[in-house]
Formats: structure tokens, sequence, C-alpha cells
């Protein structure tokens, strides 16, 4: 077994780095509305609500990975809209590779976020109302940029989660080179192969270092939110 | 313009009824007899159990006729304890929050000696700077009367001393009326127009 060609190696980064952006993106607003939703609002529902969104966080990866597979199989009730409407399938691609990404990645931002806008003083809240602004004025000026350091916090949270995505990808959408194999994806085929252990270390290497990066970034966007000012 | 007031709020354990004309009228009780609940219900923060609240003849909330304002409905200029400064607004910033233009935001600023702090960021403001931001911040949303809990609380001798040329500035300076609450008799004899006490 010879190394990768650099040429790969790229590859294999790129389409990790497209993957996990993609997938942050994606979930940031749904992220969001639900951080606020179970941060803010008291409603009878609310408890399995919030059960629903850290499902994934608590069953095993490879049972959501099943559980997308049946969602998103041609017969499947989301796979079956898809192939009908718009004669795409998301199976063995990298599209399917974000949205397992999304799902993992979901409940580890909305409690992120959940925290920072619960760590946004109501009082403030209330203080604008008694200005005069509505209730989407205040969660526009007030909310938001009191809680963003904590949102940026979470994306980055959320985006080195998806970059480290494992179970439910190669479950949902197995390990296809250029297409749904991913960083740790790939460090599981070089591990099958007899002499694969220098590209493993290579590739570990690459994954220690975006996660680290990430951990910094988040923890550096954190403490500024500690200081009770906005970022931008 | 005149406060009429007569609810019952927190399960019957703060019942309040008066009506009084405009000037500055005082609550007055001890601490815990829910005087910042009777603002916040007043304010709209706080839905009384029954009851109803009039200011100027205006319904702003009528437990029988089902009408209950929001907060930015009700005009209310309310000044907290705590000065309660958006920390990521400069002082200019949140004197404009409710609305008001550079020209009326300088008068008040003038008014209330807190023009030199408008670059500032509200952590680095003093209790009795951040105090007479808030009051100015209050009175640029275009208030139909005043609230103030506690005006000169929390505050030094001398700072008391800037709080209360404050009041008394935006007294003359305004004709609105004003609901003051606090649980010093001093302070009540010589803010108030008129005393109420509050039975806890």
């Amino acid at each position: 077994m010879t190394d990768f060609a650099a040429g790969e190696l790229g590859g294999i980064v790129r389409l990790s780095l497209l993957i996990g952006g993609t997938a942050t993106l994606a979930c940031l607003p749904f992220a969001f509305l639900l951080a606020w939703i179970l941060a803010r609002w008291h409603f009878p529902g609310k408890v399995l609500l919030d059960g629903i969104v850290h499902l994934p966080l608590v069953v095993p990866p490879v049972v959501t990975g099943w559980m997308l597979l049946l969602a998103f199989a041609p017969a499947g009730p989301i796979g079956s809209v898809l192939e009908d409407c718009f004669g795409v399938s998301v199976l063995f691609r990298w599209t399917g590779a974000t949205i397992a990404a999304a799902v993992m990645a979901l409940p580890l931002m909305v409690r992120a976020m959940r925290l920072s806008i619960e760590a946004v003083d109501q009082r403030l809240e209330q203080a604008a109302r008694t200005l005069g602004a509505s209730r989407w004025r205040t969660y526009a000026t007030i909310t938001l940029p009191l809680a963003l350091p904590g949102v940026l916090a979470a994306a980055v949270l959320g985006f080195a989660r998806s970059i480290g995505e494992f179970g439910a990808t190669v479950t949902f959408v197995s390990n296809v080179p250029g297409e749904t194999q991913t960083l740790p994806l790939a460090i599981y085929a070089a591990l099958q192969q007899p002499g694969g252990e220098q590209q493993v270390w290579r590739l570990a290497g690459i994954s220690v270092a975006l996660s680290l990066g990430a951990l910094i970034a988040s923890d550096a966007l954190v403490r500024r939110a500690g200081r009770g000012m906005h970022v931008l | 313009m005149s406060f009429d007031v007569n609810v019952t709020g927190r399960g019957g354990q703060i019942a309040a009824r008066f009506a009084v004309p405009g000037g500055v009228t005082v609550l007055f009780a001890p601490s815990g007899a829910g005087k910042t609940s009777m603002l916040d219900m007043i304010a709209g923060l706080v839905t009384p159990d029954r009851g109803h609240i009039r200011v100027g003849g205006r319904t702003l909330f009528d437990a029988d006729a089902g009408i209950n304002l929001a907060p930015e409905q009700r005009r209310a200029g309310y000044v907290f304890q705590d000065a309660r400064l958006f920390p990521h607004k400069r002082v200019q910033d949140n004197l404009r929050y409710g609305g008001s233009d550079t020209r009326q935001v300088t008068e008040i600023a003038n008014l209330l000696d807190i023009a030199h702090l408008l670059d500032r960021w509200p952590r680095s403001l003093s209790g009795g700077e951040a105090k007479r931001v808030a009051i100015g911040r209050a009175l640029l949303s275009k208030p139909d009367f005043l609230l103030l809990d506690e005006p000169l609380a929390s505050l030094d001798a001398a700072r008391r001393g800037d709080a209360m040329n404050a009041v008394a500035t935006i007294r003359h300076a305004t004709r609105l009326p004003i609901l003051l609450v606090t649980h010093d008799r001093g302070e009540a004899e010589r803010l108030g127009d008129r005393i109420i006490g509050l039975l806890g």
C-alpha cells in the first residue's frame, strides 16, 4: 500500500470541510429557533420537543444513521418525495453525508445556544419593552446581539462535531471515496488496510488540528460573551 | 392626567386602590410589600389577577373588559431600581432606543447633566451616572407618565443628591405625572406632592 497522493489527501480534507461547513450553515437557523423556543417559551410538550432534539446525542449514531436511511431510501417518506419531485437521491452522495452531520450536530448547537440565550438578562428585555420595543425588536436588538458570541461558539462546536461525524454517516451513505469519505471515514478505511499506519497518522493529525482550532475559537468567543460585550 | 389604579395580584398578596391627580405621587411602604410588583403591573410586565389600571383616562388594563395592553403600548417611562442600561450600546444609543432624535437627546442630556457621557459604555458609569442615564432614556421614550422605582436606593450620599436633583429637574421641566416608590419616609416626604401608604 502506498501513501495517499497529495491530491487525494487534499480532496479528503476539502470534502470534510465542505460537508462540515454546509451542515453547520444549514443547521444554524433551525438550531437558533429551537434554542430560542426552548429558552424563552412555555408550552405543553416542551419536554418532549427537548427530548426529540437531543435524541441524536444519546442514541447510538448507527441507529440515527439507520433511521435516516429508512427516511431517505427511495421508498422512504422523504426519499420518495425527493425522487418524485426533483429526481434526486442523497444516498451515497455528499449531500447525504451533510444531512447526517447536521442531524448529529443539531443537539450540540441547540444546547450551547440555549445556554447563551438563557444567560441574557430578561430584565433588559423588559426594559426594552417599556421603551416601546415590540417583542421582535427586543429579540433582534437586545437578545440576539447579547447572545451572539455564544451562538457563534455553538456554530464552531457544531462544525467540529460535523467534521468528526462517523457512525451515522457510514450507516446512512456508506464510505464512498470522493463522495462521502470524510476524514474519520478515510481513517477507518486506512486502518483496514495493511501498512496504512502512515496515512492514519497523517489524517489523524489533520483531524486533531482542525478540532483543536475549533475548540480554541469557540472558547475565545465564549470568553468574549462572558464580558457581556457583543463580538461584532 | 391621573392615575386610577385598583388591582389585586399574585393571588391576593398584593392589592392597591388609589386615584390621584398629576404631580408626584409617592407609594410608600416597607421593603417586601410589593411596591415594585405594583409598578410592574402598571408597566405591563406583570399581569394582575383582577381590577383595572387607567392613566389619564386611558385604560391600560381591565380584567372585566379583557383589556391588557402590551408593555410597548402603555407609554410608561419606567426607571427601574437597577438602571438596566443595555451593556452592548453606548450611552447615546441607550438614550436613543426609545425613538428620539439627536436634538431631543442633546436637550435631555443637558437637562440631566449627562452630555459628557454620551460616548461612554454603561459599564464605565458610576451608580449615579447610570441612574441619570436611565432616567434620560425613560424620558426620551416619549412617555405619558413616569414610574420611578426607589430612585435613590443603592446610591451613596453624594450620588443621592445627584439623583434627587434629577427627579426635581424632570418634575419641573416636564409636566409628566410621576409615580415613585420608596421605603424611605424622608425620601417620600421630600419628593412627593402626596404620599400613599401601601399595606404589605
